[in-house]
């Protein structure tokens, strides 16, 4: 950073960060500073304790779980399953579990946001904003007391449960919660606003004039859809995929409160071994394979979309 | 007199003229929510091989009617028969109708090449049979190596030509065109409706065209309908509909403005507020009412009137140098009078002169108000 023996080589500025910046021209300058808050809040908020994530992720387990030298891959070793007891199947199921309920729960999300957000964008008018208000308001409400409130609805001895028990899915006295289904119907319910909404924000702008090109070029309903309104949604498809996999991958309250002990995520196991189980760095090494997963996924994803868009770029 | 060019000949020999595609439209209704109509009774037969143009303002219910016909849109009332076949519910899939759209409506995630072959794909066409068409068609139409790009990379006039192109590949038995130049800027406008037209001729395939400009209709149409509040007013060839015009809204719509109310009619001698006009033949007893039309390029200006025409005095108000023409506002009898003459070098008046103005009996066209 400070070079400014090149700028003014005869006289070493007591100020050298300043001199720095008079040897700029104005415009880099203004550029530089106008970019400065955000960036320093980037590097406080994100990359430093990024860092710290990943170096804490190679430390050894200290006797109360702080964080320790020498460096070592003894967390990763930890995570993968190996013990004081040999090989445990426990975490690698916790991430298969969470893979697995994200792409579900995904799944689910977009069977029932497509319709909903194409009904809304066919809706009179003045019906769509209360529609889509109705939609995002649920979210407004702090995520642990929707918890709860399912909680309430899946307990034994409620309407639901009843129902289930009478259809003979779950035992007597017995609630549908803490499930594997509770979680997932948890994480559907919590992540539908944002596929719903990039989808509805496709829906609305659909050009109808590509669907009666595809009709009038012999394409049946069915293939009209495939060929000439799936695709115009494939951008806001792809968004949503990625607004609700990402964070539901990494789900902590959800799976806590409605899965019980038996629906672990794994932001469960990585909050644990900073709270209770107190291993730093195995909680670290999670949190990075986390990081890592997620970067492959939108990789990924990238890729599917510039597939099925022909070749076109899908922002995402 | 000066007949409307129409390009080439007006029934030319077709090449092959397929009998599958003569449509025939009767009593269509078409209502739009509770009070909006757009067809209210319309019978039209188009024949096989035809070029036929739907003409009317917007509004008039003419993309409704071509609508229909695609069957993107289904009548209230009323049948649609193509090469004799009933299809008035046939779904637009199994119509072998394909539509140039206004807005092209291209597939902007496929190819140029993936676009055209579109219609033959979900037809079940075998790709090898697919290409060959393809590249068939790109010929005729000389696409050349714009097959290969991608459709954003095209200008106007080669979207309109890739549509052309995807719709004529299925070798539909009818070509429905909405307003497909309308987009386009003048010049690359008349040469691609030249274009249109030979395209047409060479195919012997029928055609049903949309447009709201008169100059466009004449000049590519063998028939023409023209529509005004879901009713067609009239129906015939360009020549037919230009000087002959039924009603004062076709002739207002072709570009006519000497329309003038009949007051009093006294044998083959008709007054009006522009005074009082000879005409070929006396006016039946059942037509003694309406408007006479006397169109602005019929209208002689000079000093001698020749043997038998009708001649008024007037004076010019204003005068519009167009190049090969020369436009005239008279006043005569304190009503305007509008004349063009063809510029062949004649002496100009300017404006405040006097001039005799000569209208040939002939001329002079009774239609409805």
């Amino acid at each position: 950073m400070v070079k400014t023996d090149e700028t003014e080589p005869n006289s070493p500025s007591p100020y050298p960060l300043a001199a720095y910046s008079r040897s700029m021209s104005p415009d880099t300058r203004h550029l530089l500073w106008s970019v400065a808050p955000g960036a320093i809040w980037i590097a406080i908020f994100l990359v430093l304790p990024s860092f710290y994530l990943i170096g804490v992720a190679f430390m050894t387990n200290g006797p109360y779980g702080q964080p320790q030298m020498p460096l070592s891959l003894d967390a990763f070793r930890q995570l993968a399953g190996f013990g004081f007891l040999g090989w445990s199947p426990g975490n690698l199921y916790t991430l298969l579990r969470s893979l697995w309920q994200t792409f579900v729960a995904t799944g689910l999300v977009i069977l029932v946001a497509y319709p909903l957000a194409y009904h809304i964008s066919i809706c009179r008018e003045k019906w769509r904003p209360i529609m889509l208000l109705a939609v995002v308001v649920p979210s407004w409400t702090n995520q642990v007391i929707r918890a709860f409130g399912w909680m309430n609805l899946l307990s034994p001895g409620t309407p639901m449960a009843d129902a289930a028990q009478f259809l003979g899915l779950i035992g007597p006295n017995m609630g549908l919660y803490p499930s594997n289904f509770a979680v997932t119907l948890g994480l559907v319910y919590n992540f539908l606003p944002f596929m719903v909404l990039p989808l509805y924000a496709a829906f609305e702008k659909l050009d109808m004039a590509l669907v009666e090109a595809a009709r009038d070029l012999y394409a049946s309903p069915v293939r009209a859809f495939w060929h000439a309104v799936f695709p115009q949604t494939l951008a806001g498809l792809l968004a949503g995929t990625v607004l609700v996999s990402i964070p539901a991958f990494g789900m902590y309250v959800v799976p806590e409160l409605l899965g019980g002990g038996r629906a672990m995520m794994l932001g469960n196991l990585v909050a644990n071994q900073f709270s209770g189980g107190s291993n730093w760095p195995l909680g670290a090494a999670g949190a990075l394979i986390m990081l890592i997963a997620t970067f492959g996924g939108l990789y990924a994803m990238r890729k599917v979309g510039k597939r099925l868009g022909g070749g076109e770029e899908v922002v995402i | 007199m000066t007949a409307p060019s129409s390009a080439e000949t007006t029934d030319t020999s077709n090449g092959h003229v397929r009998d599958a595609s003569a449509i025939a439209l009767k009593n269509l209704h078409k209502r739009f929510g509770r009070d909006a109509i757009a067809l209210d009774g319309v019978d039209l037969d188009i024949h096989a091989g035809e070029f036929f143009t739907l003409l009317g303002p917007s509004g008039c219910g003419k993309t409704t009617l071509l609508r229909i016909l695609a069957g993107l849109e289904a009548p209230n009332e009323g049948t649609l028969t193509i090469g004799g076949k009933q299809v008035t519910d046939t779904p637009p899939h199994l119509r072998s109708v394909n539509t140039v759209f206004q807005s092209y409506a291209l597939f902007p995630h496929l190819s140029v090449r993936d676009n055209i072959t579109f219609g033959l794909r979900m037809k079940g066409v075998p790709a090898n049979e697919r290409r060959r068409r393809v590249d068939e068609i790109a010929d005729f139409i000389k696409l050349g190596a714009l097959v290969e790009r991608r459709v954003n990379q095209l200008s106007g006039g080669q979207r309109q030509r890739v549509a052309l192109a995807r719709a004529l590949v299925c070798e539909p038995d009818v070509l429905l065109l909405d307003e497909p130049l309308s987009a386009l800027d003048a010049g690359l406008r008349t040469q691609l409706q030249v274009e249109l037209r030979r395209t047409q001729k060479r195919l012997g395939m029928t055609f049903v065209f949309v447009t709201h400009d008169q100059d466009e209709a004449m000049v590519m149409s063998d028939r023409i309908a023209v529509l005004d509040s879901g009713v067609i007013q009239q129906v015939g060839p360009p020549h037919e509909v230009y000087e002959r015009p039924v009603n004062a809204f076709v002739a207002r719509f072709m570009g006519h403005v000497n329309l003038f109310e009949i007051q009093a009619v006294e044998g083959a001698r008709v007054s009006t507020a522009l005074g009082s006009l000879t005409m070929e033949r006396p006016l039946p007893a059942d037509q003694q009412q309406g408007m006479l039309l006397i169109r602005q390029e019929v209208i002689e200006l000079g000093p001698e009137v020749p043997e038998g025409y009708n001649a008024l005095e007037g004076v010019v108000r204003e005068r519009l140098y167009r190049g090969s023409r020369v436009e005239y506002r008279l006043e005569v009898n304190g009503i305007l009078l509008m004349a063009t003459a063809s510029n062949l070098g004649q002496r100009l008046y300017p404006v405040g002169d006097r001039v005799t103005v000569s209208i040939c009996p002939e001329d002079v066209v009774r239609l409805d108000a």
